[in-house]
């Protein structure tokens, strides 16, 4: 279980990497904007064998009340992992990496909505993994973006995600597991397209300051390839086809 | 769920008046469950999964299977768990943290179901006698709520327990060895089906919808086997119910039981 292959070629001679990808090709995206009725906006996100739904309620009352802001809105997100989303069952409570994962992804948000109209109240992200394959993060806070747009909260803009990395010496766009497991490097990146600003950023292994560069530009680029689908998924949902 | 819908007294006054018609609010007959529809395997990664939609009531269950120790006075026997939770975007009154007592109550009658059918056949799912047996857990999430949660979670249970694919593990050398290319049905014996029955005023209904669920006065959620054996029950709320009307239910759960099995057994198909 869990048992890497030591013998996998992560990257082949003709630049193939071991899912048959491109080096700088992304895994095959659908994001589909609503579908649950119960939250106020809601995604839900396929990106590479990665499945997650995103819920949204608010802005609406803070419990507990002191949590509340008289200045602002604050913004509250759960990223949680079911059971059966991984390889070995995980236990159904919060670990300490959900819990950590859930406030880089509310850092990653924070500046894209605007609390600041809804003081008092709180908007409640939560974002469900129903089967985990690498990027989880990525794919969460791009769907939560979603979820938040379709909820009709204010935003200034949408925070597209994807990770770049380094496997055989060579820089890729968006790890999947079994790279992020075997590689040298993992970049997650955060990108507001319009407003050109980074708002997650994290890095696992080791990268020479050129390499850091090219992975954080080649991240960038690939936010914004993504970008265009959370685009997509609300304009078929709000102006097309696709929506319920 | 019983309390989290704040329903106006004029709503339940308005189901109340039409059952008196003999009437439904969403126009179903007293003993019809609502349209059911089962997605089997949606989740590869797990070694069996069902998604299951009564209704507008949408939850997921994914089962995972995988060696365990053995509970000490149970060595030659598997294990097998059931676990149920909603999840915050299932409802706006849904809140994160220990779940609530009625969550629990949830997890514990559908796993009752389940376990008290021996569907699961633990027999067969010891590797070593006393030192490793396989577990098996089916972890039930709730994804959008609209009334009896009983029955969703357990149909996408035993669906999923029935679409499962078990790995094979023997001993070698004294750790639990991975036999690969290996994989056989999960051992089942049996397709427990729940049926759950709501009482407001002195009508009986089949599958409440979340409008109805909180207008409730008494439940009762009666499972029963294929051999048409009732093999678990809960009563619950704060009325009571008659005799009679106990009698009643214990039809009706294995006569409408009958109807949703063939539709559980139905979804597996082009599974196997």
């Amino acid at each position: 279980m869990g048992g890497r292959d030591a013998t996998m070629v992560l990257l082949d001679e003709n630049g193939i990497r071991c899912d048959g990808r491109k080096i700088d090709e992304p895994r095959r995206i659908m994001i589909k904007a609503g579908g649950l009725k119960n939250a106020d906006g809601s995604a839900y996100i396929e990106f590479g064998n990665n499945k997650i739904l995103v819920g949204v309620f608010g802005p609406r009352d803070v419990h507990p009340k002191h949590m509340s802001n008289t200045d602002t809105g604050i913004l509250r997100v759960r990223y949680h992992m079911e059971p059966f989303s991984v390889d070995e069952r995980k236990r159904p409570a919060p670990s300490r990496r959900e819990i950590e994962i859930s406030k880089v992804i509310k850092e990653a948000l924070e500046p894209a909505v605007m609390l600041e109209k809804f003081p008092r109240t709180a908007v409640d992200v939560f974002i469900e993994v129903l089967q985990a394959d690498g990027g989880t993060r990525c794919a969460a806070l791009t769907a939560a973006s979603v979820a938040l747009a379709d909820a009709g909260i204010p935003m200034r803009d949408m925070v597209a995600a994807i990770a770049a990395g380094k496997v055989a010496d060579t820089i890729i766009l968006d790890v999947n597991n079994e790279e992020d497991q075997a590689g040298q490097a993992d970049m997650p990146v955060g990108y507001m397209p319009s407003l050109e600003k980074i708002t997650l950023l994290q890095l696992d292994g080791v990268l020479t300051p050129e390499e850091y560069k090219k992975c954080v530009d080649v991240g960038v680029q690939g936010c914004k390839v993504v970008y265009e689908l959370q685009k997509k998924a609300l304009t078929d949902k709000y102006f097309g086809k696709g929506g319920d | 769920m019983t309390s989290v819908t704040v329903i106006d007294l004029l709503k339940k006054n308005q189901i109340l008046e039409l059952l008196e018609e003999g009437k439904r609010v969403d126009g179903r007959a007293f003993d019809e469950p609502r349209e059911i529809k089962i997605e089997i395997n949606a989740i590869p990664k797990a070694n069996g999964s069902a998604r299951v939609f009564l209704g507008d009531t949408d939850v997921l269950c994914g089962v995972k299977i995988q060696p365990d120790r053995p509970f000490p006075d149970m060595g030659d026997k598997g294990i097998f768990m059931c676990t149920a939770e909603l999840l915050p975007f299932s409802h706006p009154t849904v809140e994160t943290g220990p779940p609530r007592d009625d969550v629990i109550e949830l997890a514990r009658v559908v796993d009752r179901g389940i376990r008290e059918s021996h569907m699961v056949d633990v027999s067969q799912l010891v590797i070593e006698k006393d030192k490793s047996v396989v577990g098996v857990f089916a972890d039930i999430v709730v994804i959008d709520y609209d009334g009896n949660l009983f029955d969703a979670c357990s149909y996408s249970a035993t669906a999923a327990l029935l679409a499962s694919k078990t790995p094979k593990w023997t001993m070698v050398d004294d750790t639990v060895t991975l036999v690969e290319g290996e994989e056989s049905q999960l051992p089942t014996t049996t397709i427990p089906v729940s049926v759950t029955m709501g009482k407001i005023g002195n009508h009986i209904i089949v599958d409440p919808n979340g409008d109805e669920w909180a207008s409730m006065d008494a439940r009762v959620t009666i499972t029963s086997d294929s051999d048409g054996n009732i093999c678990a029950l809960q009563k619950g709320g704060s009325d009571g119910f008659t005799l009679e009307e106990m009698h009643q239910c214990g039809d009706i759960a294995v006569r409408v039981g009958a109807k949703i099995r063939e539709i559980i057994k139905e979804s597996q198909k082009g599974s196997q």
